[in-house]
């Protein structure tokens, strides 16, 4: 219970205004500016995205024990995840229901109940009110309407914890479609078949629209140019992946959700471990571990496959050894929260994940500190009024369909812009 | 008395050589500043308060020498965009405490305020800063250097000019 919680803003409430028109805004390959700068349209997102559809808060492994907290979001809102002492995780708004106090200050502990500062009302961890002091002042209320504000459904998917405000919709599954095949994928990567969230987050502001940051996670036009300088001077062996010439492939599983299918790249190489920069001579504890798990041949695949880069709509990007939780904060502020994914059981290889993770993101990062100056350059730049429109149509002609029937393109199209932006005007436009 | 004097001068020098660190950022000479680590230099940037085992958890910058070195590299390539245009810099130091003498290797400490100008706008950066020195020859070198951003529990915007 010592450090203070960030101070996140509540957002105003929508003011209505004349009805956007979604099919003028968002085409097939242009979008108009104004999606990324006006505040009547991040209002509408919020309603229509953040406060409706799945938004990922957080991994189980961060509440590991019983009555464990940690502080969340779903989008600009603060949510409480714990585990209560019967092992189930619930999501909770952090507002007394009292006098709208922010219950919990601290961003993470153990605590089998929360006290509301300022007049001692009492929840459990499950969002029940305990109890308030002198309860003769509230003879005949309903103290069961009276806990703390819960997110409608929770529902998780290999430890990764999505809320939804809304009542009734899809299932998680259904909203995950072949996203959580991906999830899967990642998790395979570890010997114990689970990924641990145990690192800490570094929490990166940017001063830009929440919907560049969603579309550069799967820009492979991007890297060549953006991280052209870390390129040069570290062998890093990103940058050929997403060449002109690259066998990788951008992928659009609607949704929303897009990835960077890397491994006909890795594939080629056929190296175990390519994918992460290094080979199995170097981890020799971590590929026999893969190897006892899953038997030489399956270790050997998963290992020349490595972990997936795909962005889950609209806010869990999983850039292969990182974990991105996007925040908006306002309709031009963003946080992205970064981790090193942990592969459970695996502390040879979840070092060099911290480090180069370390290295790569966050404020000082050495790939991250760069696409942060794009998303901010790019959002002075849609200020300007000519022209109004944001191009889309690299790699339309050759876009195609897998043998899935998903659309992709090459490693550099923009197969996964256009599918976010498809999804995003389908989410608008619904009642 | 004397004592005393070789005190006062050892943290004369111990200033003077915080104020030419802090010159060098300012002025982004990266290869100034390089010069002054030693060979086993760590440069620490935590997140998240004093930022744990930074072993274990994530820290803004946890950078071995060789990774200092990259980090300079990475300037020199004139594609760092985080740095290009770079970052106008002023930063004013003080507080400087000799806390630890034991042998060729002192600890010091220092508060600072950087003023930044960038394209996203102006920032103010405050922390308070450790140092590990150690005389090598003539001249002091930074054997660790330990920035607690005053609001690093806080979401922060992109830091890539040198602190």
């Amino acid at each position: 219970m010592s450090n203070c919680a960030p101070v996140i803003p509540i957002a105003p409430a929508a003011t209505a205004g004349p009805a956007i028109r979604w099919d003028e805004l968002v085409r097939e390959d242009h979008v108009h500016g104004s999606l990324y700068t006006d505040p009547a349209i991040y209002q509408a997102e919020l309603q229509k995205i953040w406060y409706s559809t799945w938004i990922y808060v957080g991994h189980e492994s961060e509440v590991p024990n019983a009555n464990d907290y940690v502080m969340k979001s779903i989008g600009p809102e603060p949510i409480l995840m714990t585990r209560d002492k019967a092992g189930q995780i619930n999501l909770l708004h952090n507002r007394c229901p009292h006098r709208g106090n922010r219950v919990c200050m601290t961003e993470k502990g153990n605590a089998r109940s929360f006290t509301c500062p300022y007049h001692g009302w009492t929840f459990g961890n499950d969002g029940a009110l305990r109890g308030y002091p002198f309860p003769s002042g509230y003879e005949g209320a309903d103290r069961s309407q009276l806990g703390l504000g819960k997110v409608a459904r929770v529902s998780s998917h290999r430890g990764f914890v999505f809320g939804s405000f809304a009542q009734e919709g899809e299932s998680l599954l259904e909203h995950l479609g072949a996203a959580a095949g991906a999830i899967d994928a990642l998790c395979r990567n570890s010997p114990e078949g689970e990924v641990e969230v145990t690192a800490g987050y570094l929490k990166h502001k940017v001063k830009a629209n929440w919907k560049f940051l969603v579309e550069n996670e799967t820009d492979g036009y991007h890297p060549s140019f953006v991280h052209a300088s870390i390129f040069e001077v570290a062998q890093s062996g990103i940058g050929t992946l997403y060449d002109s010439d690259s066998t990788a492939v951008s992928r659009d599983f609607g949704k929303g959700h897009t990835e960077n299918d890397l491994r006909p790249e890795f594939r080629k190489r056929g190296v175990p471990l390519s994918w992460f920069g290094t080979t199995a001579d170097k981890l020799p504890a971590y590929v026999a571990q893969m190897e006892a798990a899953y038997g030489q041949d399956k270790a050997r695949e998963i290992m020349i496959d490595g972990t997936p880069h795909i962005m889950i709509f609209p806010n869990l990007f999983i850039a292969e050894i990182q974990l991105f939780v996007l925040q908006p904060l306002s309709v031009d502020h963003t946080v992205q929260h970064v981790t090193a994914i942990q592969f459970k059981g695996a502390p040879d290889i979840n070092r060099r994940l911290r480090q180069q993770t370390m290295g790569s993101v966050g404020p000082a990062g050495f790939l991250l500190a760069d696409d942060a100056a794009m998303y901010e350059r790019t959002q002075l730049g849609v200020q300007a009024s000519n022209p109004e429109w944001l191009y889309l149509g690299r790699g339309r002609h050759r876009e195609r369909l897998d043998e899935n029937g998903y659309r992709i393109g090459d490693a550099t199209d923009e197969t996964p812009s256009r599918g976010i932006w498809r999804h995003y005007k389908s989410l608008m436009e619904a009642a | 008395m004397s004592v005393l004097i070789d005190q006062r001068a050892l943290l004369d020098e111990v200033t003077q050589f915080i104020y030419r660190e802090a010159r060098f950022q300012d002025d982004h000479a990266y290869d100034e500043w390089e010069s002054l680590w030693t060979d086993d230099g760590v440069y620490w940037i935590p997140a998240n308060g004093e930022g744990g085992d930074p072993e274990k958890e994530m820290s803004i910058i946890y950078d071995n020498r060789s990774r200092i070195a990259l980090r300079i590299r990475q300037f020199h390539t004139g594609k760092r965009f985080s740095q290009t245009p770079q970052s106008r810099l002023r930063r004013i130091v003080s507080n400087v405490e000799l806390l630890q003498h034991e042998g060729d290797e002192l600890v010091v400490t220092s508060n600072a305020m950087v003023f930044e100008s960038a394209v996203r706008g102006d920032t103010v950066w405050a922390s308070r800063n450790e140092y590990t020195l150690r005389r090598e020859g003539d001249a002091l070198r930074m054997v660790r250097k330990k920035v607690v951003l005053v609001n690093n529990e806080t979401a922060l915007y992109s830091m890539a000019f040198l602190i």
